[in-house]
């Protein structure tokens, strides 16, 4: 078994320390980003998604620079992002996407700045690759309380106001009506993405955390029919993909070029996308079965009388 | 005010009772009162941007009065709101499923008993019967495994009649749910409401800006134009005089193989109609 598996896990794999961290935060991010990212979807908020993960580089630029782990400043600044989202009222769907664009602008404004300082002041630009691309092998074991306790926190809110927010995200007259109060609703929401979004962001960096929100859930969304269904499917595809893309970038070790290894990231975000397009297979089958049925049916039209 | 008003005495279900909407200096409704009983059916019927969603929000509480109030009958509640709530069945305008939602038609009926609560539902034999029944009840059983978002307007009208109903309203508010349906759909919703109502003493509001599907099932019509309503029975109400009083300028009230045309007469300026002239230099109000 072991000689199988060795071409796969490069030797060392479940030996290194690193590696199980990689492992066990990576699968709690992807439960986390899964179950907030489909509601992200159905609510059409996949811009704010992008948004607090662009925003976490100023959150963690301001990190480096005042010299806390990066997580703080993803927290911190996502959070502060997503309060500045609500006061400009990304609630009215029409001004929503406005009011995201704005924050994010002035946000990345000041992360160019910071990202500027701290580079000049310490002549090393590892952080910002750490900031925009992750580096869930690097992962300290101080920050798993952390992570855990976040992740914990995004869980709750999502499941306790889970009823509410389904109906709300399906047609927010028809939960307003109901006495749903829509707003309060609205902003427990936008804050379990803004910190589901620095989840991601520890993981495979800022830039991409987006594709960790929303691509398992478009993808879920494609192939289930019930939402706590979709919730558990769209986690389950983000933690296959999470550590499928550890295997292989562990694995990238002995690939072209020699002595590195290939960014989790690239890998994760490459099996976000094609499962995304697998999952549009099913639904394509259907159709087309359909249509050559209805095809068939007329044909057979004639010589049915009954 | 300690104890909240109510509509009790003559047993109305809804008393709205001279309400006035004023938004940024504009009139949306003027003075409107009518009142509706248990397992009536109601028809609120105006042409576009006659003030019916605003009367709905008013009702909903989801818009304040500048004037006037809404009363509702039924059991005392001690919180207002939570009555009003727990009183009212909602089906909202102009709405249609995106394809992508993941909710069954019997999970949206589901939601329909307790989306207002905490936590994740727990499946239960009782809750699963309730749903069955309702489904039943609007004759959806056959798509009640389909996604909401793949069913057509009028089978999404039914799921959404049902996600009302489970909570065993006594009044039901339907906005234009005859709109994005062609006339057979229109027709079966019409008549799947009036056996609602008849059956289960539930009153019906739906609000129209076309008389005729509503015409054979209407106990009560609330006709209203620029803000202003008159109300009581169809033969009451659908007048010439009447009408014209209520336009302010001259309307015939035709009637055509059973249908009614209310057509602005000759040379009347109106900006009410919005409908296909039926005569020369006429328009068809509703």
């Amino acid at each position: 078994m072991s000689h199988f598996l060795s071409p796969v896990f490069a030797s060392g794999f479940f030996e290194s320390e690193a590696v199980h961290i990689a492992l066990a935060v990576g699968a709690l991010v992807a439960v986390v980003t899964g179950v907030v990212g489909v509601f992200t979807v159905m609510r059409g908020q996949s811009f704010a998604g992008e948004a607090f993960g662009d925003l976490g580089t100023t959150g963690g630029a301001g990190a480096y620079l005042v010299g806390v782990g990066p997580l703080w400043g993803f927290v911190l600044g996502n959070v502060i992002a997503a309060g500045a989202m609500e006061a400009i009222g990304v609630q009215r769907a029409r001004g929503r996407d406005l009011a995201t664009g704005i924050v994010l602008g002035a946000g990345l404004g000041l992360a160019a700045l910071l990202l500027h300082l701290y580079t000049t002041g310490h002549s090393a630009t590892g952080a910002t690759v750490t900031i925009l691309f992750g580096s869930v092998f690097a992962i300290s074991s101080t920050t798993i309380p952390l992570i855990v306790l976040l992740g914990a926190i995004v869980l709750a809110i999502t499941l306790t106001i889970y009823r509410p927010l389904l109906l709300s995200s399906v047609n927010a007259e028809m939960a307003s009506a109901r006495g749903i109060p829509v707003r309060l609703v609205g902003v427990l929401y936008l804050l379990a993405l803004a910190l589901a979004a620095a989840l991601a962001a520890i993981t495979i960096g800022t830039i991409l955390s987006t594709a960790l929100i929303v691509g398992p859930a478009a993808s879920a969304l494609r192939i289930t029919r019930r939402p706590l269904t979709a919730l558990l499917t769209a986690a389950g595809i983000g933690v296959a993909a999470m550590w499928l893309g550890i295997v292989l970038a562990y694995d990238s070790y002995h690939w072209p070029p020699h002595g590195t290894i290939w960014p989790v990231s690239f890998f994760v975000v490459t099996l976000v996308f094609i499962t995304y397009l697998l999952s549009g297979l099913p639904e394509a089958r259907r159709r087309r079965r359909a249509d050559r049925r209805s095809s068939a049916s007329l044909v057979a039209q004639p010589t049915t009388t009954s | 005010m300690n104890e909240a008003p109510r509509a009790a005495e003559s047993q109305e279900i809804l008393r709205v009772d001279g309400v006035c909407v004023r938004l940024s200096g504009r009139t949306i409704l003027d003075r409107v009162s009518f009142q509706i009983a248990p397992g009536e059916f109601t028809g609120l019927i105006g042409s576009n941007g006659a003030g019916k969603t605003t009367l709905f929000r008013v009702i909903l509480g989801l818009q304040a009065a500048s004037a006037g109030r809404v009363l509702f009958g039924g059991p005392a509640h001690p919180r207002e709101h939570a009555r009003r709530h727990r009183l009212i069945g909602y089906v909202p305008q102009k709405f249609l499923f995106d394809p992508d939602v993941p909710l069954r038609a019997r999970d949206l009926v589901g939601l329909g008993i307790d989306a207002h609560r905490l936590g994740v539902p727990r499946p239960s034999r009782s809750r699963r019967a309730l749903v069955e029944e309702m489904l039943h009840a609007v004759d959806a059983e056959r798509f009640a495994d389909t996604r909401v978002g793949k069913l057509s307007g009028g089978e999404q009208q039914r799921v959404l009649i049902a996600h009302a109903l489970i909570g065993r309203p006594r009044l039901l508010l339907l906005d234009e749910p005859l709109a994005n349906l062609d006339l057979g759909s229109a027709h079966e919703v019409v008549a799947l409401l009036a056996r609602i109502a008849r059956e289960q003493k539930i009153a019906v509001l739906i609000s129209a800006h076309e008389i005729n599907p509503l015409l054979p099932v209407m106990d009560r019509i609330v006709y209203l134009a620029a803000g202003r309503a008159v109300s009581g029975t169809t033969e009451e109400v659908v007048r010439p005089d009447v009408l014209s009083e209520l336009y302010g300028h001259h309307v015939d009230v035709l009637h055509v193989h059973g249908r009614v045309l209310i057509v602005a007469g000759a040379g009347e300026d109106t900006d009410l109609a919005g409908h296909e002239g039926v005569f020369p230099r006429s328009e068809v109000l509703s």
